[in-house]
């Protein structure tokens, strides 16, 4: 059957076509889609699931694993920080059916906070990673990951980058899908409890396996050597991996005019074919993405085998550190390197009138405007400090809201809030969170903030979504990925079970409300909760269109000035607001002076 | 056949129902094809683009600058942002309805459309079309990305059968509204076999 999907599609499909029993995982972009295509196309006897974090999502696949099931586990790079603990321990205890762990790196950044490379990350695990170019080789390389990771008993990383997770391409897959029989779990203590001693047995054997590993990989199809023999190479090599060896490819042709070499798995780095693939080269060109880490081991290679290399990439200057590459960049690499004449000649646009910003803003109608809203209102003339956290809501930072003064990783503002309240006694410190966050990563600071009497105020942004990487379903929702209705985790309760005394559920669209239990909550001693309850504008139906009464508007702007909302708009000296956009939240009514602003009649 | 195809325009402007479409009809005539769409954030209020590529020799799944034969773009300043990708002999289908950044209220930028039409018409080969007027008879804006699909089926440039991509649209768009989506491509492809002569 032919299939025309995204890269997290085909990853999806390659794991159902090698027989996965189990998949969990956490959202994040560029990684989401994977479980939502593994989720729509398994058959019977597949459990898939959006776990509360990477961490769990690790160990949940890490027992299948040991039963014998083969289980993937996907997250964007930034998870993998977060299921480091089990990730490291796993490496040293092994698996027994294949386990794949998908970390999706996103050069650019485009939406992570960092460009860290999981290939490193698999080189710290000492488990081996691959590396793909495309979806059809995405679509493949999970299918040999789940072989090596059950032939040599490790976990296995599969790293592809923003662009092969979201590029399209057509796949064919097996009709239908089957898991592959597993024996299920055998009790083996000496085996699968983590002990120092197993593990010092264990780390010698890893380091063994590596090497074979390399050895073995050194024939992998996918590390390829294209062009010129090695009479006519000129001296000169380029060397790529992942999109930047699609990128090489895209300049090079069909056919590479210079030699091309393609190494598709990072570690255990296959030296021997590197080292024949070097045969007859002087000088190379290291082209990849986030870290220099095959550039550093073709170093390595030089040095032990005492090649005679110049080597170029991002170590010298040649290429940079940071950022995604293109086409373009490796094309003007390339013609630097080698006298070719690659690329094309573009339209030139230097002359081009200013263009636009379209920065990303937070929806007409979005919750998270009025709450963040209230608490500024509420906390005006007063010091305080504004602990922002990961998703739609960081864009609370934007004007004229611009309510966030840090943002650093999943569930840091709860435990920053309580470091700014511990060094300066006189902020009032706020720490704001989504629904997803808290269940994925905030919980435990909260306990922390009780346990170490923290001043806080905790404003949970509960939107019942996971809405910055495409609204999936989270425990406070009361749906799961199976498909089930399953009961609400319910967050006040959860705060109150932790001895959170003050905890107040407030509509965040009923401002007068929220700004005076904003207010009150600010004035309390010890840790605070406060949860603006509205669901994402994204997925709830409109409530019926506002609309500004010309003849009442006295053109003060201040609905436009203090909350940003991209339907109000402005001309000719009075308010406007468009219908198209707006989705009848009512903030903007709540807070005009001459009350100009209603529902749909005032037209 | 190699031919790489980008639509633009800004996020809800319907811009990956008509990507959809050209990939989905390109692959029912026989050809490989690769696209990639912006998924994210941006897709609300954002530029979008979509890079369809069709043909054997495309590597990377983003159209290399220079190398589009044809933009499709819902938005005059996103026609712009993304001239870089016209090959020098290609072709811009362009909107001339300006959308206005969506903070434009709060920080005016002064954008104004007719500025960004008329250097596309002073540097490459560039139908402009105006939504509103092209879309008066069906009463919205609705159906303008499938009378884009119809202009560029119809201009000659897109190298796929005009039964071939109604057949695709049978598949992807519901029932009851095929028939006025079906008129909207029928409008558009009329304009873009006019353009021909020109
Ligand atoms: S009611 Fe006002 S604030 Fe709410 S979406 Fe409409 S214009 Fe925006
Ligand atoms: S706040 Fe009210 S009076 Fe002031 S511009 Fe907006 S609609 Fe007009």
């Amino acid at each position: 059957m032919k299939q025309y999907v995204m890269g997290n599609g085909a990853i999806a499909l390659g794991a159902l076509a090698a027989g996965v029993g189990l998949a969990a995982g956490y959202p994040g972009t560029p990684s989401s889609e994977i479980i939502e295509n593994i989720a729509r196309n398994a058959g019977e006897g597949v459990h898939v699931e959006w776990s509360v974090n990477e961490k769990a999502a690790m160990e949940v696949a890490a027992a299948a694993a040991y039963s014998g099931v083969r289980a993937i586990v996907t997250m964007k790079q930034m998870g993998l920080n977060v299921a480091a603990d089990p990730m490291m321990c796993l490496a040293y205890v092994g698996v027994k059916g294949g386990l794949v762990v998908v970390s999706a790196d996103d050069p650019g950044p485009i939406s992570s906070q960092t460009e860290q490379d999981s290939r490193r990350f698999a080189d710290f695990a000492r488990v081996p990673v691959f590396d793909p170019s495309s979806p059809e080789e995405a679509y493949q390389m999970v299918q040999d990951a789940f072989e090596m990771s059950e032939r040599y008993g490790t976990p296995v990383i599969l790293r592809p980058t923003t662009r092969v997770n979201h590029g399209y391409a057509a796949i064919e897959t097996p009709e239908s899908f089957h898991p592959k029989a597993a024996e299920g779990f055998i009790r083996d203590p000496r085996k699968w409890v983590i002990f120092p001693r197993a593990s010092y047995l264990n780390h010698g054997r890893i380091e063994s396996r590596n090497t074979e590993l390399a050895g073995v990989l050194s024939g992998y199809r996918y590390n390829t050597v294209e062009g010129p023999g090695n009479a006519e190479t000129g001296g000169k090599a380029i060397v790529a991996s992942g999109i930047s060896y699609a990128y090489a490819k895209e300049c090079l042709g069909a056919k590479p005019p210079v030699r091309l070499i393609r190494i598709a798995t990072a570690f255990p780095f296959p030296e021997e074919f590197m080292v024949k693939a070097l045969e007859g080269v002087q000088e190379v060109l290291v082209t990849e993405e986030l870290s220099p880490y095959i550039e550093e081991q073709i170093w390595k290679t030089a040095g032990r085998h005492g090649l005679s290399l110049k080597i170029h990439g991002k170590l010298d200057g040649t290429m940079p550190h940071n950022g995604e590459y293109s086409t373009e960049l490796i094309s003007a690499a390339v013609n630097a390197f080698t006298g070719l004449q690659t690329g094309s000649s573009p339209i030139s646009t230097d002359d081009a009138p200013a263009l636009p910003v379209r920065p990303p803003v937070l929806c007409a109608g979005c919750p998270h405007r009025a709450s963040f809203y209230a608490v500024k209102r509420a906390m005006q003339g007063q010091k305080a400090v504004f602990c922002g956290d990961i998703g739609c809501y960081t864009l609370g930072n934007a004007q004229p809201l611009d309510m966030v003064d840090t943002c650093l990783c999943m569930g840091a503002g709860i435990t920053m809030a309580q470091g700014f309240a511990h060094t300066d006694p006189d902020i009032k410190a706020f720490a704001f969170v989504g629904d997803s966050t808290f269940f994925a990563s905030g919980m435990t600071g909260v306990v922390n903030a009780l346990y170490n009497e923290a001043d806080m105020v905790l404003c949970i942004l509960d939107n019942a979504t996971t809405a910055m990487t495409g609204h999936q379903p989270h425990p406070g929702t009361g749906r799961n990925m199976a498909g089930h209705i399953v009961d609400k985790v319910d967050i006040g309760a959860v705060l109150r079970g932790m001895g959170v005394k003050t905890v107040e559920t407030i509509n965040p669209l009923e401002l007068d409300k929220a700004t005076e239990a904003v207010r009150r909550a600010a004035q309390e001693k010890g840790v605070k909760a406060i949860i603006f309850r509205s669901p994402c504008v994204a997925l709830s139906k409109p409530t019926g269109k506002h609309a500004v009464d010309a003849k009442k508007c006295i053109g003060c702007r201040k609905c436009i000035r203090e909350i940003g909302c991209p339907a109000l708009l402005y001309e000719q000296g009075k308010a406007r607001i468009d219908r198209n956009l707006c989705a009848g939240c009512g903030l903007c009514a709540q807070i005009c002076p001459a009350g100009a602003i209603g529902g749909e009649k005032s037209e | 056949m190699n031919k790489d195809i980008m639509i633009c325009g800004v996020g809800g402007q319907g811009t990956v129902l008509a990507s959809k479409i050209i990939a989905s009809a390109a692959m029912a005539e026989g050809n490989p094809v690769h696209s990639a769409e912006t998924i994210g954030m941006a897709q609300r209020g954002g530029s979008v683009t979509s890079h369809v590529r069709i043909g054997q020799d495309a590597f990377s799944p983003l159209i290399p600058y220079g190398h589009a034969d044809l933009i499709l773009s819902f938005e005059p300043a996103e026609a712009v942002r993304n001239l870089k990708y016209l090959h020098p002999e290609g072709m811009v289908i362009v909107n001339t309805t300006a959308m206005k950044p969506v903070n434009e209220s709060l920080k005016p930028s002064g954008y104004e459309g007719e500025t960004m039409t008329a250097y596309l018409k002073e540097k490459c080969c560039c139908l402009p079309v105006n939504a509103e007027e092209v879309s008066a008879p069906f009463g919205s804006t609705k159906f303008f990305n499938i009378i884009m699909l119809g202009i560029a089926a119809g201009s000659g440039r897109l190298g796929i059968g005009a039964e071939t991509i109604a057949r695709e649209m049978e598949k992807r768009i519901p029932e009851r509204f095929l028939e006025a989506n079906r008129k909207a491509f029928e409008t558009g492809y009329r304009i873009g076999q006019e353009s021909q002569s020109i």
